[in-house]
């Protein structure tokens, strides 16, 4: 009884500490290719492995609207490619997703919460409270993760829909999932 | 403000894009779309009619994808200007195969004319010189154009960038395919991909 409670809650700590890893592995097995980003804590580990992967190229942006202009250039050329970003910058592409629409590319992007479960930050609290919506109301699919066990279940959604049926998506990483940041003295 | 040595738009793109071969052509909105369909349409025009200041980085994502193609990104001043982080951001990738053109009229042709910021104290040369791209320049005559011109087959030399002051002289619009999903495709289809 002990040994398999045990069991479960190591496995459970696995899972916690592996859900970049498993987005990494799934963007590799959907032959990801360009992966644009703006920094964010919550994308740390990833932006990391994407660093030190060969077969996907990381590419520091100065503003998220960057990134959705280029996979549209990526898609032009036959490659696919994925968005990093924090919900703050989710503002900053409004103009620029009409691509996803007026292109029709097979855009994803993963978004680390930011104002919400806890922040004690109140200058990301009304953007992130728009996120989800200004995403929908730009015809973005929105899917979202709380929690570590679901993420690559989330992932596998999104992925599939965003490159086999040019759905543009946001996978929203809820700020429960990443941790409320801690800002200390 | 009148100045010498302005060139005519439609003149240095039809130089740009005389012998282009494989090249991928990125149009940023307005004048510059209207310039390249001017030159004469191409499977691989990618021609924008919205996104201002997306052009450059359309123009990365596709240089990274197909490295050893040439791709160049002709677009104007206050395209530009949206999007001057992306100079930087190329200036981080030096994709040898990207070269940026700039058609600088210092304004706003498409809605009345507004000065731009490089009518005043804004060099964009010098910009994108500080992002980090060693090739950057002004162009003054027809023959520096078709220098860079011949020069954009070497697919390992760029980044480049090179700024060009034109006249401001509106021209009769010469209006390109807007249907994105088709001009998109079309372009995919002559590098050997088929739809989804």
């Amino acid at each position: 009884m002990h040994a398999r409670a045990d069991a479960s809650a190591e496995q459970a700590a696995e899972i916690a500490a592996s859900w970049p890893e498993e987005i990494f592995a799934i963007l590799q097995r959907f032959d990801v290719r360009q992966v644009p980003y703006v920094p964010d804590a919550g994308h740390s580990q990833l932006i990391e492995r994407v660093l030190g992967s060969s077969s996907m190229r990381g590419i520091a942006l100065t503003t998220e609207e960057e990134g959705v202009a280029l996979l549209a250039g990526a898609w032009a050329g036959g490659q696919r490619g994925v968005l990093l970003m924090q919900s703050s910058g989710v503002g900053n592409c409004i103009n620029m997703l009409s691509l996803t629409q007026i292109f029709r590319f097979p855009f994803l992007t993963l978004v680390t919460m930011r104002g919400e479960w806890g922040e004690f930050n109140p200058w990301q609290v009304p953007m992130g409270s728009s996120t989800q919506a200004v995403f929908e109301l730009a015809g973005i699919k929105v899917l979202r993760a709380s929690h570590p066990e679901e993420v690559p279940e989330v992932m596998e959604a999104a992925a599939s829909q965003a490159y086999n049926a040019c759905t543009p998506t946001a996978v929203l990483l809820s700020q429960r999932l990443i941790g409320t940041k801690v800002f200390v003295k | 403000m009148s100045k010498a040595n302005l060139l005519d738009r439609r003149a240095v793109v039809s130089s740009l894009l005389a012998n282009r071969k494989g090249t991928i052509a990125v149009g940023g909105l307005g004048a510059s779309t209207y310039d390249i369909a001017a030159a004469g349409d191409n499977d691989r025009n990618l021609y924008l009619w919205g996104a201002m200041g997306g052009a450059v980085m359309m123009g990365l994502g596709l240089a990274l994808a197909q490295p050893k193609l040439p791709v160049v990104v002709i677009t104007g001043d206050g395209e530009m200007l949206m999007g001057m982080g992306s100079l930087a951001t190329v200036g981080l990738q030096k994709p040898g195969n990207l070269s940026i053109i700039v058609l600088d009229n210092e304004c706003y042709g498409e809605t009345g004319g507004q000065l731009s910021h490089t009518a005043g104290p804004v060099d964009l040369v010098g910009i994108a010189s500080a992002c980090g791209i060693a090739d950057a320049r002004a162009m003054t005559t027809m023959a520096e154009v078709e220098a860079f011109a011949a020069s954009l087959a070497d697919v390992t030399a760029g980044p480049r960038f090179a700024n060009v002051k034109i006249d401001g002289a509106n021209l009769e619009r010469v209006l390109s395919n807007r249907d994105a999903t088709f001009i998109i495709n079309r372009l995919r289809g002559s590098l050997g991909f088929k739809p989804i």
